[in-house]
């Protein structure tokens, strides 16, 4: 097309990430632009994409930054793309910036083909609904929030908390591939927004030492990276990931870490655009934008492959209210809570369990799947779980002694189960029959008439025994 | 001649055009060379403002904006029940076939498949005088649904000339009317209907009859009328979606609308699947077969997010027209109350309470206001019930749309995070929910259920109210220094909570009770209660009372007996007397 190469230069304002340019024809929204500045040194190449337009006028958002840009020393050309990443199984083994561009030296991708990275949404009547158990080996997560193939289930977690330990354990843990398959179906898509670079090298070493990092497609965007390429990151990880699960029937994990970051850039965006702020300063759209990312994850009916989703995020402050979290809990299937106070009594993984939930447990635990007692078991648990802390606060107003017998063996269930059930070694793997076996010893510290979430005939058969 | 313009400025879902004067305010129009659809929401002198229903991504300045002349409307006839559409109400199983998996924007679809056959019984004749609402013909749209075929609101005067009986398609005009005018009008198996208007009726009726939706906690303590409105806000992870299906697969509505209003992806095809299993109990019918399902997803575009509700709406009063009884599941109107606010703050207008649009609550209202027990223009009754999940952000029901959302609804089930917690569902809370429905149907319930019924409902409320006020004083001191006659009360209201207000939804006689168990079950818990505070005030200890195990063999009830097995409770109220003598002949006697 002749637009391409016409070359537009009245730059009117320059605002933040944003420039304002006049007089351009033919521009279509959300489209990239090249933005040619002239430096000291020659010029210097940079990439926009089309946010608004008003007539003749374009607001271009800039990836890299406008710092050198200057009202004379610059011009554009249209592309007439939408934002595209290239994409080939060559990806597996690759470590990519925030905007897909290749950082691990290995040279430009071969592409099979180009992809736009907002993807196309996925129709309701083609999704498949996911009932496939991944076993994690990590008991709080297998008997209480069970994670599904094709689930997005986020690690909600505080800053100093270990999260990014948790996830490596669970990529490191979980038999992804399905049965009777060499492991050649699983890939993990990572995706670092905003995180140190610390995390990150701990995410690739992780990696490295389970031997994965052949089938590991990663996605940085550091914390001194450009903010504008921030929001575009996850985006660039999923359309890699829906490539690989629904193109090449791979089983891909995805993490995307620190989700909080993501919405930040988000809103220092928004705000430099002078759009109208909901709450806390965050644009009125993060809920759909954040949708836009978290319901890119699941199972396509009469197709192989899934996605499988595990964001992270910091609450800031430990506050689950935070519009990130909340917004998140909203759009995702379950979410695995960290807690402070568990993780200073020195507890790993630090879940807490209330809070957690996995929306898909339901229907890929119990009788055929795991085993028929798992839904009551974990019912019981959580209901348990949940008078020990009215127990506990008890006890912290009348003093322990002051308690009745019940109470007290409320007090000895709440303790066992913090320290025999949840507490784990980063290394260690159970089996969810151990698992199971684990919640069946923490209940018979209570009496029988109090495990009223079970089934009589499962109580029976399991109470005194472990079969 | 329709009008036409040219794009000028695009920001996401909104775009500006210039052009001809002619553009209507709601007017539907086609943008850019994809006819993608959307809506006049300003005009200006030169200048018109359109919400775009797709993904505006790739669109120019210049191209083609076309109006259509009419509203946004949604196409009613047969063919709409057991379907699933997109918030405008394009069916979602043809986009498939016709774009894939994954929905391409632009898709040119019928709402309705015109050319399938239907079995048409005609039942006006020639010369028949015809007004609104009358029914011309019937047709079997599913094994549970027969679809009455109306005269559209504004069209009366004498059929001159009726179709027999025989099948036809959505394309086959069935009858022509000769209006006062003079003018003749075509009647077809459909009708067109602007989704923002609501259907004219002769008149509304105040709600009396409950809408029975087989959960204790909601038929007993906070019920909800037919044509009444509910509202369930609670944050995530309570539950909210689990009690709209609950009401949704077991309520007595003749047809049930699941609107998933920029919710999960997965949930709709769980419904989906879910609903096509299972088994109606009153008719013996699939779910699905009375069942129609609006899916705009969270990642879908959010201005077909906002038009949503009024596509689900309209589609309830016109199945309202026909004498249904109609049950609305909107999940959630917070997502919809997020769409106008993000369109509004596209358009930059002034932002009132956390950057919601001014106008929220008076929109809440209007879609509020559509539910009712209505006398329709043909003579029949019917209703649409509108039953609204709420989302509030952090969960705290301080935030605007739960407190506009309460000022219209009348009955409003808070879901409880502790509750939830502990995985105690439903979790709606019983010291804050309410429902203002309760006075105006307790002679319904004395006559239908039981003349006791009322006063049974109130002794429960007393019981939960009474634990309430005792939990302060055991929350700072501990149980055992309370008298044995409060430790039991504590512990009736333990049976109450455990086996009367919690509630399986996956166990086979629990997820759905019929009302006269509802009222045995309170019956029973109330025997106990009597007979055990008997042996308190005879001296009994509290301990010798709970050591029996009576208690958790009541809790057990609602796992043990049948919907179809009343005459069990004699028996267990034999138990309870045995248990009274025993208790009462070793420790008294």
């Amino acid at each position: 097309m002749s637009v391409l190469a016409i070359e537009y230069s009245g730059l009117k304002e320059i605002n933040g990430q944003f420039v304002i340019y006049e007089g351009v024809d033919g521009a279509s929204y959300e489209e990239i632009v090249e933005l040619r500045v002239r430096g000291a040194g020659g010029f210097v190449k940079k990439t926009g994409q089309i946010v608004g337009i008003s007539g003749d006028k374009v607001i271009i958002r800039v990836f890299e930054g406008t710092d050198g840009v200057s009202l004379t020393n610059s011009a554009i050309r249209l592309t007439g793309r939408p934002m595209e990443i290239p994409l080939s199984e060559e990806i597996l083994g690759r470590v990519f910036d925030g905007a897909a561009r290749p950082i691990d030296g290995l040279g430009e991708l071969y592409a099979e083909r180009k992809a736009d990275i907002n993807g196309k949404q996925l129709n309701p009547v083609s999704r498949e609904y996911p009932r496939d158990f991944i076993q994690t080996g990590i008991s709080a997560i297998d008997g209480l929030a069970t994670l599904i193939r094709g689930q997005k289930l986020p690690i909600f977690s505080g800053n100093g908390l270990p999260h990014d330990r948790l996830a490596a354990q669970i990529t490191r843990q979980a038999s992804l591939g399905r049965e009777g398959d060499a492991g050649d179906s699983f890939a993990i898509v990572f995706a670092a927004m905003g995180v140190k670079y610390d995390v990150a090298e701990f995410f690739r070493r992780t990696f490295e030492e389970s031997g994965a990092l052949e089938r590991v497609v990663m996605f940085l965007n550091l914390a001194n990276d450009p903010v504008t390429e921030r929001i575009i990151t996850p985006k660039a990880a999923l359309t890699a990931a829906e490539y690989l699960a629904f193109e090449k029937g791979m089983d891909i994990l995805v993490i995307l870490t620190d989700m909080t970051a993501y919405a930040e850039a988000l809103r220092e965006i928004s705000s430099s655009r002078g759009e109208i702020p909901s709450r806390k300063g965050f644009p009125g759209y993060l809920y759909s934008e954040l949708a836009g990312i978290y319901e890119r994850a699941g199972l396509v009916r009469g197709q192989a492959g899934s996605v499988t989703q595990i964001p992270i995020l910091t609450m800031p402050n430990d506050d689950i209210t935070h519009p990130v979290p909340d917004l998140t809990g909203y759009i995702t299937e379950g979410q695995i809570v960290l807690d402070r106070n568990i993780h200073q009594q020195g507890v790993y993984p630090p879940i807490n369990v209330l809070p957690s939930l996995s929306r898909l447990m339901k229907d890929g635990i119990g009788e055929g799947y795991t085993r028929a007692d798992h839904p009551d078991l974990a019912n019981q648990l959580f209901s348990s779980y949940a008078r020990v802390g009215e127990v506990r606060a008890l006890a912290s107003v009348v003093g322990e002694d002051e308690l009745s017998d019940l109470d007290k063996k409320y007090m000895e269930f709440g303790k066992a189960f913090e320290d025999g059930y949840l507490r784990q070694g980063k290394f260690e793997n159970r089996g969810i029959m151990a698992t199971i076996a684990l919640g069946w010893r923490m209940l018979r510290i209570l009496p029988k008439s109090e495990l009223d979430r079970i089934n009589a005939g499962i109580l029976d058969e399991f109470y005194e025994s472990d079969m | 001649m329709n009008a036409k313009g040219q794009i000028h400025g695009i920001d996401g879902s909104v775009i500006r055009a210039r052009g001809s004067r002619g553009f209507i305010m709601g007017e539907m129009v086609k943008v850019g060379a994809e006819g993608l659809i959307g809506e006049v929401i300003g005009v200006e002198e030169g200048c018109v403002t359109i919400q775009v229903f797709e993904n505006t991504t790739g669109l120019r300045p210049g191209d083609a904006v076309t109006g259509s002349g009419k509203p946004l409307c949604v196409t009613l006839g047969p063919g709409i029940i057991s379907n699933i559409f997109d918030g405008i109400e394009r069916p979602l199983r043809k986009i498939e076939e016709l774009t894939g998996k994954f929905i391409a924007r632009g898709a040119k679809v019928d709402s309705l498949d015109m050319e399938r056959g239907w079995d048409v019984t005609v039942t006006a004749m020639e010369g028949d005088i015809v007004s609104p609402g009358g029914v011309i013909a019937t047709v079997p749209e599913s094994a549970s649904v027969t679809h009455k075929i109306m005269v559209p609101p504004g069209v009366s005067g004498e059929i001159v000339s009726i179709r027999p009986s025989g099948p036809y398609t959505l394309r086959d005009p069935i009858a022509v009317v000769k209006t006062k005018s003079g003018g003749k009008r075509e009647l077809y198996l459909w009708q067109e209907w602007p989704i923002r208007a609501p259907r004219p009726v002769a008149a509304k009726h105040p709600a009396s009859v409950p809408l029975i939706t087989g959960q204790r906690i909601i038929d007993t303590l906070f019920p909800i009328a037919k044509g009444g409105t509910a509202a369930v806000p609670g944050g995530f992870g309570t539950g909210k979606t689990m009690t709209q299906h609950q009401i949704a697969k077991w309520s007595d509505a003749d047809i049930i609308i699941y609107i998933g209003c920029g919710e999960r992806g997965n949930e709709m095809t769980q419904v989906l699947e879910e609903f096509t299993e299972l088994i109606d109990p009153r008719g013996g019918r699939p779910l699905m077969d009375r069942t129609m399902l609006i899916a705009n997803t969270s990642n879908m575009p959010v201005a077909a997010r906002e038009a949503s509700i009024y596509t689900g709406i309209t589609i309830a009063e016109y199945y309202r027209d026909m004498g249904c009884h109609v049950a609305i599941m909107a999940d959630s109107t917070s997502r919809w109350a997020e769409a106008l606010r993000e369109l509004s703050g596209r358009l930059e207008e002034m932002p009132a309470e956390e950057g919601f649009p001014a106008y929220l609550s008076s929109r809440l209202a209007a879609f509020y206001e559509r539910a009712a027990y209505v006398r329709n223009l043909n003579g029949t009754e019917g209703s649409v019930s509108i039953i609204g999940a709420v989302s509030p952000q952090g969960g705290d029901f301080s935030e605007p749309v739960t407190q506009n959302t309460k000022r219209f609804v009348k009955s409003f089930w808070t879901l409880d995070r502790a509750l939830a917690y502990a995985r105690h569902f439903p979790a709606i809370n019983w010291l804050t929910s309410y429902s203002e429905y309760t006075e105006d149907m307790e002679n319904w319930y004395d006559d239908n259920v039981g003349k006791d019924f009322s006063s049974f409902r109130r002794r429960i409320v007393n019981i939960l109210t009474e634990e309430s006020r005792l939990m302060e004083i055991v929350k700072l001191i501990g149980a055992d220094v309370l008298p044995d006659g409060q430790r039991l009360t504590l512990e009736i209201a333990r049976v109450v909570r455990l086996g009367f207000i919690q509630q399986n939804a996956y166990h086979k006689h629990d997820t759905y009770v019929p009302m006269a168990k509802q009222r045995l079950m309170m019956e029973l818990i109330l025997y106990l209660y009597d007979k055990a505070k008997a042996l308190i005030d005879a001296g009994v200890a509290m301990s010798a009372v709970r050591s029996s195990g009576i208690f958790e063999r009541i809790i057990a009830v609602k796992f043990e007996v049948g919907n179809d097995e009343p005459e069990k409770f004699t028996e267990y109220k034999v138990e309870i007397d045995k248990f009274y003598d025993e208790v009462y002949a070793s420790d008294i006697g």
